[in-house]
Parts: structure tokens; sequence; C-alpha cells
């Protein structure tokens, strides 16, 4: 069920920043485009629904979840693996640098996540 | 065999200190503050607009829809809009695996505020926590916020180069 929330999340994740960058910097679009530019820009881009798509599945998967399992354990440990979840998918798919520091970082930010949720 | 004509021709040493950091301008360092302080204070929000709500019994689904129009609660859902434009604005310039350290740095915060605004106790773990999530987002802030993919060479430099 952990598994199913993890990967659920990651999988929207990692669609919504490919198309995130797919559209370009919002920031920009937004000084060329105004506001209704810069939304256009993000509801037409298929990516984007298929992205929330996956969120709105892990955001089920987490109820279904902690319907079965205590809250004390659902939310640190789907937390905390998402976030390294995220770092290999990442390197995999966005092809980001993922270098030693972001693993590190990585790491650190899951470790100390399942601490403070505990 | 001469190396080829890169900037990785460097001594290792020299290559890793030009490492390119990232120049973040003060408008996206705002946008990534917002992305770790809004879905934390949107949650709190929602959290305390229920417990003010009486007990909703699906029998009436129409008493959840009109929950949603108490001040907290609308207060909580555009906190939690913030977050998603902040977020989603996040990630048009930077790399997910920088954007989501601020996402856990949301935590901090929020452990803070429960500690010197609702004087809630900490535990020694949850200390710990909190030191490693801001050594792991220092970590991550002291390094480059996108990756770089160089553009694909000509062919005609590939059939020059020896």
């Amino acid at each position: 069920m952990i598994a199913a929330v993890v990967l659920s999340s990651t999988t929207g994740e990692v669609l919504t920043a490919a198309a995130m960058k797919s559209i370009g910097d919002l920031d920009e679009i937004r000084a060329r485009a105004g506001m209704k530019g810069a939304i256009g820009a993000v509801v037409t881009c298929p990516l984007f629904f298929a992205g929330v798509f996956f969120l709105a599945v892990a955001f089920f998967a987490l109820l279904f979840a902690l319907n079965h399992l205590n809250l004390s354990l659902v939310a640190p440990a789907s937390a905390s693996l998402t976030l390294v979840t995220n770092a290999i998918a990442g390197k995999i798919f966005l092809k980001e640098n993922v270098d030693r520091r972001r693993w590190a970082a990585a790491v650190l930010v899951c470790v100390g996540v399942y601490l403070l949720a505990h | 065999m001469r190396p080829p004509s890169s900037s990785l021709t460097q001594p290792f040493e020299t290559h890793h200190l030009r490492m390119p950091k990232h120049s973040l301008t003060a408008r996206q360092y705002l946008i990534l503050g917002l992305v770790a302080i809004c879905a934390p204070l949107g949650d709190t929000c929602l959290s305390r607009g229920m417990t003010h709500v009486p007990a909703i019994s699906l029998a009436h689904p129409g008493s959840l829809v009109a929950a949603v129009f108490t001040p907290w609660i609308a207060a909580g859902i555009a906190l939690l809009i913030g977050f998603f434009a902040s977020y989603l604005t996040a990630l048009s310039w930077a790399d997910l695996t920088f954007v989501l350290p601020a996402t856990a740095f949301g935590n901090v915060i929020v452990a803070f505020l429960a500690r010197f605004w609702l004087r809630e106790p900490i535990s020694v773990e949850r200390w710990i926590g909190i030191a490693l999530i801001t050594l792991g987002v220092g970590f991550v802030a002291q390094g480059p916020s996108l990756t770089q993919h160089p553009a694909a060479e000509p062919e005609i430099q590939k059939v020059s180069a020896p």
C-alpha cells in the first residue's frame, strides 16, 4: 500500500515536472502573455493532466492506506521514500544532474522527514 | 592522444570548482519560499477549519460543500492553490530534485511554528530530523538549480576531431 502511494506520487511529480519543462519558464510566459497566457500554456499541455491524474491516484492511494494502516507509519514512510524515488526517477527520466550533493541531500532529507513525522 | 576539447579537459579539481552555481533572482527565491510555506500553512488552516465545523455525516454531503466556504477552510484552499501555482512555476525553471527539498523544508517551518507559537514540545528525535532536513536543503541550495543539457554538436565538428 505504501509502495502504491510512493510510486503513484513519484509518477505524478515526474510527469508534472516534465510538463513544466516542456512549457518553459512560466515567469517569462507571464511577462509576455499575462496570467491568462501562463494558465493557458499549462492547461493545454497533455503531460500536465497526466501528472495531475497520477497525483490524484496517489491521494486516493494514501486514503486507502490510511484506512488500513496507522498515520504514524504511512505519513513518514511515504513522504521520506518519495524523496528518494523522485531523485532516482529525476535522474533516469528527466535526465537531471543528480550529483553526489543531491543524492546526499535526498538521503538527509529522507531521514529527516521520517524522524520529524514519526 | 589529444584530449577532446571541452570543459571536462580541466583537472577534476578545477572542473569541480568551475561547476556552474545557480543564479536565482530574488523573485525565484520568493517562489521557493512560497513552495515551502504555503502547503503546511494550508493544511493547518484546513485542519483548524474542520475542527470548528460540526460533525459531518455522509448522509448530508451538502454540509461538506458548505464547509468549504467557512473562513479557515477558504484560507486553506487559497494557500494550497498558492502552493501548487508556486510549485509549478518553480518546476518550470528548476529541476525537480532541486525543488523537492524546498517542499520538505516546509515541515521544518511548521515545527518551529508549533514550538514557538503553539508551545508544543518537540522531541530530540524531531530536532535531529529538523537539523537533517536543513542540512539537506542547504546542500541542494549550494548547487545549480537546473541541469544544462549541451546542444548536439554539428556533424562537421565530429568528423574533423582526430
